[in-house]
């Protein structure tokens, strides 16, 4: 489980996390949402230790996270994997090599079996005869898949994904949300996911954590989103047309 | 005193990304394959621009000695030795080293760069790699072990273009390479070899440092590019001051 206690965050003298607290749970998909500006991947990055914060706790499986030596939160660190929004794929390599990239870095294994372990990894995001060519020549859907069988390599413990969806068409969406989360309950990891997919929200969300001006507003799970009195998060789920008039039809039956 | 605080905190900043970057490598065996790579795109890709202005500075130094030095009194030897003092004490470790800080600093400082803004060294701290050492060592063990042999190339393609030079100006074979043997000593190579060495260390850690903690956009890449080119050329000419002075 990862906990965070009390964390607050400045960046020059502007607060962008305030005295939050929050508990992700093991084996379930957490989805940070809230508005752009809201604090989303700045908690997102004090979580994986791109951001030290100013004050608070960041516990994993019981152990402070940012009051770790280096050496420390590396062992740590290879317990997670991380999609970033843009896939960050490195581009010098070719898809076969970026999987292999964590696994090659830490395990001693032979070639033969972390080449087994690449195309597994790549079976399981329905990724099949792209070892060899490179980033650029994939698209969007199909690299952030990469960045996924990438993530998932190394067996993480803890899996993140910074707007996994960004970018892409509403099909691909599905495929990636229910990749997400079929992978987080087979591997019982403790995934956090950061959208502004409402899609996800409902479809996959177990535990939804909606950040406001950098405080946690509210907290519950998909089957009470839609109902929440919350005004804050009523006006950020509820603010397009389709969703207006999903709320409409709702609220008349 | 505002931009001195400045020069402070970034020199600080410099010094403690070195220090990360000669930690021990996580994996030695990918170390020494990245270590190849960067040889290859930093040593071996730059040989062509190194023999192409070795050999054009070799012949303008013999074609200046000869005409500057035109006197009944002087010995004719003296065109070969004084060019061959130039090239190995000045020109092949000087010039050719701001000619790589023009290739490989730039190409050192976009690479890290790129890679910074596109969250590719994030997706690397975030797996558990020491990126300094990852990502920065190689080229500095690179370019201190590759450019030495690129300097002994340049004062040997810069001999040969000044042997051309100077026949092209009538001076015999002979007396340019009598001039070229004459009271040889390794002194002159062990010190252009030292330079290059410190030279080398400017500017691949000069140039990391910038790409490294690049913030912003595709903008700030040349930006710190541009940085990296100029800052490294600077302190190389400000030590090559300093060692002229302490060598000799």
């Amino acid at each position: 489980m990862i906990e965070l206690v009390n964390i607050s965050k400045s960046f020059e003298g502007k607060q962008i996390l305030k005295d939050i607290n929050i508990k992700f749970a093991k084996g379930k998909c957490n989805l940070i949402i809230g508005q752009s500006g809201s604090g989303k991947t700045v908690l997102m990055k004090t979580l994986v230790g791109l951001h030290s914060p100013d004050t608070g706790e960041v516990l994993f499986g019981g152990r402070i996270f940012n009051k770790m030596t280096i050496e420390q939160q590396i062992d740590v660190r290879k317990e997670m994997g991380m999609v970033f929004q843009a896939g960050a794929l490195f581009d010098s390599m070719n898809i076969e090599e970026n999987v292999m990239f964590p696994i090659r870095m830490f395990q001693k294994s032979s070639r033969g079996k972390m080449l087994d372990k690449v195309n597994l990894c790549l079976d399981r995001v329905n990724l099949k005869g792209v070892n060899k060519m490179m980033p650029s020549e994939l698209s969007g859907g199909m690299r952030k898949r990469v960045a996924i069988a990438r993530a998932i390599a190394a067996d993480p413990k803890y899996l993140f994904c910074d707007e996994p969806n960004s970018g892409l068409d509403p099909q691909t969406s599905i495929l990636i949300d229910d990749l997400i989360s079929d992978i987080t309950h087979e591997l019982n990891i403790t995934t956090i996911i950061n959208t502004h997919d409402m899609n996800s929200v409902v479809e996959i969300g177990e535990n939804i954590i909606y950040l406001h001006q950098g405080q946690l507003w509210w907290q519950g799970d998909k089957k009470n989103v839609l109902i929440t009195d919350n005004k804050e998060l009523n006006d950020f789920i509820f603010c397009t047309a389709l969703t207006k008039k999903i709320k409409e039809n709702n609220d008349k039956k | 005193m505002r931009m001195l605080k400045n020069f402070f905190m970034e020199f600080g900043a410099y010094l403690l990304l070195m220090k990360e970057a000669f930690k021990k490598p996580q994996n030695m065996h990918i170390f020494k394959r990245k270590m190849i790579y960067e040889m290859q795109v930093l040593g071996v890709d730059s040989i062509p621009i190194v023999c192409v202005i070795s050999i054009f500075i070799g012949a303008a130094v013999v074609i200046q000695m000869i005409l500057n030095l035109q006197n009944p009194i002087y010995p004719s030897w003296i065109y070969g030795f004084a060019s061959r003092k130039a090239l190995i004490l000045e020109f092949s470790p000087t010039v050719i080293s701001l000619i790589l800080a023009g290739k490989c600093a730039s190409m050192i400082a976009s690479e890290l760069g790129s890679q910074r803004i596109s969250e590719q060294i994030d997706a690397m701290e975030v797996m558990g790699v020491n990126t300094a050492s990852y990502l920065i060592l190689p080229k500095i063990f690179a370019c201190l072990l590759f450019f030495p042999l690129l300097i002994v190339l340049s004062i040997f393609i810069g001999l040969i273009g000044g042997g051309f030079g100077g026949m092209a100006n009538g001076l015999s074979a002979f007396h340019y390479v009598e001039g070229i043997r004459l009271e040889f000593t390794t002194y002159d190579v062990v010190y252009a070899m030292i330079k290059t060495g410190v030279n080398a260390l400017i500017i691949s850690t000069i140039a990391s440092y910038r790409g490294y903690t690049m913030k912003g956009g595709s903008v700030e890449v040349g930006i710190q590019s541009t940085k990296a080119v100029v800052q490294s050329s600077v302190v190389i000419m400000i030590i090559n001051l300093l060692m002229t002075n302490l060598f000799f």
